[in-house]
C-alpha cells in the first residue's frame, strides 16, 4: 500500500467542547416554569425602561407564548424551552477570572491576534478594557458630524432619540414575526444605536467590536441603524474571536433603515461557540435609491438559522448580499438571504459561498419576492458551496415568488468537492496537504475577504486556517 | 550516484495496472527525453515520480539523489528538488499566481523570501517568458489560456530553480511563437546543476538542448533507450516496431 495514506494529515475540527461549558443551575429563578410576567418586570426595572418600552416587553412576552417553535429548519430540539430562564438569567456576570478561562480559548485569542487588553473582555472576565476609550474617541469624532452612535440602553432614555428609538424599535421585525423575535422584543438588552442625520457621510466604518464587554451583548442584543436621506455609513458588527459564554441562545436583532438616496453596508463576522443556537434576525428597509450592503460571514454555532433581509421599498433600491458559512463537525448551519422588491427598478444581488467539513451542514436558503407592481427589476442569486470529505453536507433551497412579467431574474448554484488535483498541484509546489487545503479553502472564501476592511479580512483568513488546522497551537 | 533512479516500479490506477517494471536513470546535468505513444503511461510515471497519491505503487522504488522517495508526500519531493511541469496545470482561484509562487519559494527553500528582490526577479523572468506582468496578480492559472497555463509552468520552474524538472507536454497545445519562448526559457534554466526530463509529440522544444537520452516507453516499460536519433526515426515510421524491448 501506498504510505502516503499514513502520512495525510487529518484534518481535523478544531476542539470547540472548551465552550461546552454547563450552566452550573444557579438561577434566581425557578427552572422549569418558562418565562413569566415577573421576570420581564424585573428585567425591565432593572434597566429602568419607560413606560412605553414596559409595555412592548409585556405585550411581546404574549406573543411570545402564543406562538410555535418554527416548523421547518434545523432541529431546535435540543433547546429547552421550558427552561429558557436558564438562556435568560445566566449567572454568567463578569465575575470570573482570566485564570479560569481555558487554555484553548487563550490560544485562539493569541493566534487571531486579538489585543491583550481585548481578550479578558471577549473571555467575559473582564469590564473594563481599553478599547472603551477607543470607543469614546470615535463616538466624540462622528459627533461632530451630528452623528448618534450610543448603546441602546442610552438611546432609549435619551430625550432627543428616545422618540426616534419608540418609533422605530421592531416595527421591522414585529414580535409577531416569530417565537425568538417576540423573545427577543420581551427580554432584549444591549446592542448599538446610531443615527446618520441628512448628507452626513462617515468616513471611518463605526465597530461595535469595542463593546462587546456590555453585559447581555452577544446574546438579545438590539442594534437600530438610521441612515438619513442622502447619508453614508460602514456598521461593523462583531468580530472573529470565539464568544465564551454558557448561555447558548442568541436571538438577536438588528434593524437597519437607509434613507432616501443613502448607502448602508453593514458587515459582520460572527464565531460563536459550538454548543450555541444563533436565531438571529436582521432587516434592512430601503427607500427610494438607496442602498444596502451586507457582508456577512457564519461561523461557530451549534445551529444557526440566519436569513438578513431587505425590503426594497422605494424605486430604484438596491441591495447586495456577500455571505460566507463555515460548518464543521456538529454544526448545521442554515443560512442565506431574503428580499422584497416592493417598487420598480429595484435591484438584488446575493452571493453566498458554503464551506463543510468533518460532517457539518450547509444549508443555504433564499426567498427573493418580486411584488405584482414592481416592474422592471432585477435579482441575481449566486450560491457556491465547497465540501471537504463525504461527510459533509450542502443543501441549496432557493425560493423564487416573482408576480409579474417585466423582470430580470438569474439564479446559478454551484455545489463542488475539495478536488485532490488541486490538492495535489499546490503540493507540487513544496505546500504542505494541510496548508494546500488552507489555500484552497481561503481562496474560495477570497470574494467575500475582498469585502471587508483589511484587518477584518486578515482575521477572517486566520480563523478559515485555524478551522481548518487540527488542532490550535 | 544519479540524480534519479527508477527501479521496476510497477504503478496501477483504481486497480488497473499502467507501469509494469519501468527502470530509467537521469544522471546530474542531463536532459532525457521520454517518447511513447498516448496511454503508454508516460502521464503515470511523472504524476508517480512527484508523488500524486491517486497513483498506487505496487513494486518497485524511486531514489532521488541516492534517497528513497518512494512514499513521500509531493511537498517532500519538491523541498528535494523535484518539479513537475503539468499538462494540464490546475485552476486555484483566490490566490494570486504571485503570492502562490511565494509562498511556494518559502515552503521549498525555508528561506524567508525577499520581498524587493523577489518582485524583480519575477518581472525579469515574466519578460523572458513574454508574459504580460498583469498575469502575476491573477489568480492561479483562473481564466488563463492554455498557452498562458504553460508559460506559468514554466515561470513557476524558473523561480524555483529545482535539480530535476520534469515537463509534461509542455509544449503541447502552443503555436510556434510559444513554442520558441518556452523552449529558449528552458534552454535558460538548463545548466551542468539542472536536468531535465521531457515528454514531448512535438520536438521542436528539443532544438536548442543537448539531448543525452532518449526513452521509448511502451505498455509501461522502458522498451528502447537510444540517443537523439532515436527521435527522427520515430518522425518518420512512429512507434512501430519498437514494442520488442531493446536488445
Amino acid at each position: 500500500m501506498n504510505a502516503l495514506h499514513k502520512t495525510k494529515t487529518q484534518v481535523e475540527e478544531i476542539d470547540r467542547t472548551v465552550y461546552d461549558i454547563r450552566d452550573k443551575v444557579n438561577s434566581p429563578y425557578q427552572v422549569g416554569q418558562g418565562l413569566t410576567v415577573k421576570i420581564v418586570n424585573e428585567i425591565s426595572a432593572k434597566k429602568n425602561d419607560p413606560e412605553w418600552m414596559h409595555q412592548f416587553r409585556l405585550k411581546s412576552l404574549q406573543v411570545y407564548h402564543r406562538l410555535q417553535l418554527p416548523g421547518w429548519g434545523p432541529s431546535l430540539d435540543e433547546l429547552d424551552m421550558n427552561e429558557i430562564v436558564t438562556y435568560i438569567r445566566p449567572n454568567t456576570g463578569m465575575k470570573g477570572k482570566w485564570s479560569q478561562v481555558p487554555d484553548d480559548i487563550k490560544n485562539t485569542f493569541e493566534r487571531l491576534g486579538i489585543p491583550q487588553a481585548e481578550r479578558k473582555s471577549l473571555a467575559g472576565v473582564g469590564a473594563q478594557y481599553d478599547s472603551e476609550i477607543v470607543y469614546h474617541n470615535v463616538r466624540e469624532e462622528v459627533r461632530r458630524q451630528g452623528v448618534v452612535y450610543t448603546d441602546m440602553e442610552s438611546a432609549v432614555h435619551d430625550p432627543k432619540y428616545g422618540p426616534m428609538v419608540k418609533e422605530h424599535f421592531m416595527r421591522l421585525v414585529p414580535p409577531e414575526d416569530h417565537k425568538f423575535a417576540a423573545l427577543h422584543g420581551a427580554v432584549w438588552s444591549g446592542g448599538s444605536f446610531v443615527y446618520v442625520p441628512p448628507y452626513v457621510n462617515v468616513e471611518i466604518p463605526l465597530q461595535s467590536y469595542f463593546r462587546l464587554n456590555a453585559p447581555g451583548a452577544g446574546q438579545f442584543e438590539h442594534t437600530l441603524i438610521i441612515v438619513s436621506e442622502g447619508a453614508s455609513l460602514h456598521f461593523i458588527e462583531g468580530c472573529s474571536a470565539p464568544k465564551y459564554n454558557v448561555a447558548n441562545l442568541h436571538a438577536g436583532c438588528v434593524e437597519l433603515f437607509v434613507g432616501k438616496n443613502a448607502r448602508l453596508r453593514y458587515s459582520t463576522i460572527e464565531n460563536w461557540s459550538k454548543n450555541m443556537f444563533n436565531l438571529n434576525t436582521k432587516r434592512a428597509l430601503v427607500e427610494e435609491g438607496g442602498t444596502i450592503e451586507w457582508v456577512s460571514g457564519s461561523f461557530g454555532s451549534h445551529i444557526s438559522e440566519l436569513y438578513p433581509m431587505s425590503i426594497l421599498k422605494g424605486e430604484g433600491a438596491r441591495m447586495e448580499f456577500t455571505g460566507i458559512t463555515f460548518a464543521g463537525k456538529g454544526q448545521s448551519l442554515d443560512t442565506g438571504a431574503k428580499v422584497v422588491h416592493a417598487a420598480p427598478h429595484t435591484y438584488s444581488n446575493i452571493n453566498t459561498k458554503s464551506i463543510s467539513k468533518d460532517g457539518g451542514c450547509c444549508t443555504y436558503r433564499s426567498a427573493v419576492s418580486i411584488l405584482p407592481k414592481a416592474y422592471g427589476c432585477k435579482s441575481s442569486v449566486s450560491c457556491e458551496s465547497l465540501m471537504l470529505d463525504d461527510r459533509s453536507r450542502s443543501d441549496t433551497i432557493p425560493a423564487m415568488d416573482i408576480r409579474n412579467d417585466d423582470v430580470d431574474v438569474g439564479h446559478e448554484a454551484k455545489i463542488g468537492r475539495i478536488s485532490d488535483d488541486a490538492i495535489f498541484y499546490l503540493m507540487s509546489r513544496g505546500i504542505s496537504e494541510e496548508d494546500a487545503k488552507a489555500m484552497i479553502v481561503t481562496g474560495f472564501a477570497d470574494p467575500v475577504a475582498k469585502e471587508l476592511p483589511v484587518e477584518y479580512a486578515v482575521e477572517m483568513n486566520n480563523l478559515i486556517k485555524l478551522e481548518m488546522e487540527g488542532s490550535i497551537g | 550516484m544519479q540524480l534519479l533512479e527508477i527501479k521496476d516500479l510497477m504503478v496501477s490506477v483504481e486497480d488497473n495496472q499502467i507501469l509494469r517494471g519501468l527502470n530509467l536513470t537521469v544522471g546530474k546535468g542531463e536532459v532525457h527525453v521520454l517518447m511513447g505513444p498516448n496511454g503508454a503511461g508516460k502521464s503515470t510515471l511523472v504524476n508517480t515520480v512527484m508523488g500524486h497519491p491517486q497513483y498506487r505503487v505496487d513494486g518497485g522504488k524511486i531514489l532521488f539523489e541516492g534517497k528513497e522517495i518512494t512514499h513521500e508526500p509531493a511537498n517532500e519531493r519538491a523541498k528535494a528538488g523535484l518539479f513537475l511541469s503539468f499538462q494540464n496545470p490546475e485552476e486555484v482561484p483566490g490566490i494570486s499566481l504571485e503570492n502562490f509562487m511565494r509562498t511556494s519559494r518559502f515552503a521549498v527553500t525555508g528561506k524567508p523570501v525577499k520581498l524587493f528582490a523577489y518582485k524583480k526577479e519575477l518581472k525579469q523572468k515574466m519578460e523572458h517568458l513574454n508574459m504580460d506582468e498583469e498575469y502575476a496578480s491573477r489568480y492561479l492559472n483562473v481564466g488563463f489560456s492554455g498557452g498562458e497555463k504553460k508559460k506559468s509552468e514554466i515561470l513557476q520552474m524558473m523561480m524555483l530553480n529545482p535539480k530535476l524538472a520534469i515537463l509534461d507536454e509542455t509544449d503541447s497545445g502552443l503555436d510556434v511563437d510559444a513554442v520558441k519562448i518556452v523552449s529558449q526559457g528552458v534552454e535558460k534554466f538548463h545548466t551542468s546543476e539542472n536536468s531535465l526530463l521531457i515528454i514531448t509529440h512535438n520536438t521542436k522544444i528539443l532544438d536548442f538542448l543537448p539531448v543525452d537520452a532518449v526513452h521509448i516507453l511502451m505498455d509501461g516499460k522502458i522498451v528502447r533507450t537510444g540517443d537523439r536519433s532515436l527521435i527522427d526515426r520515430i518522425n518518420d515510421s512512429g512507434f512501430q516496431g519498437l514494442e520488442a524491448p531493446a536488445v
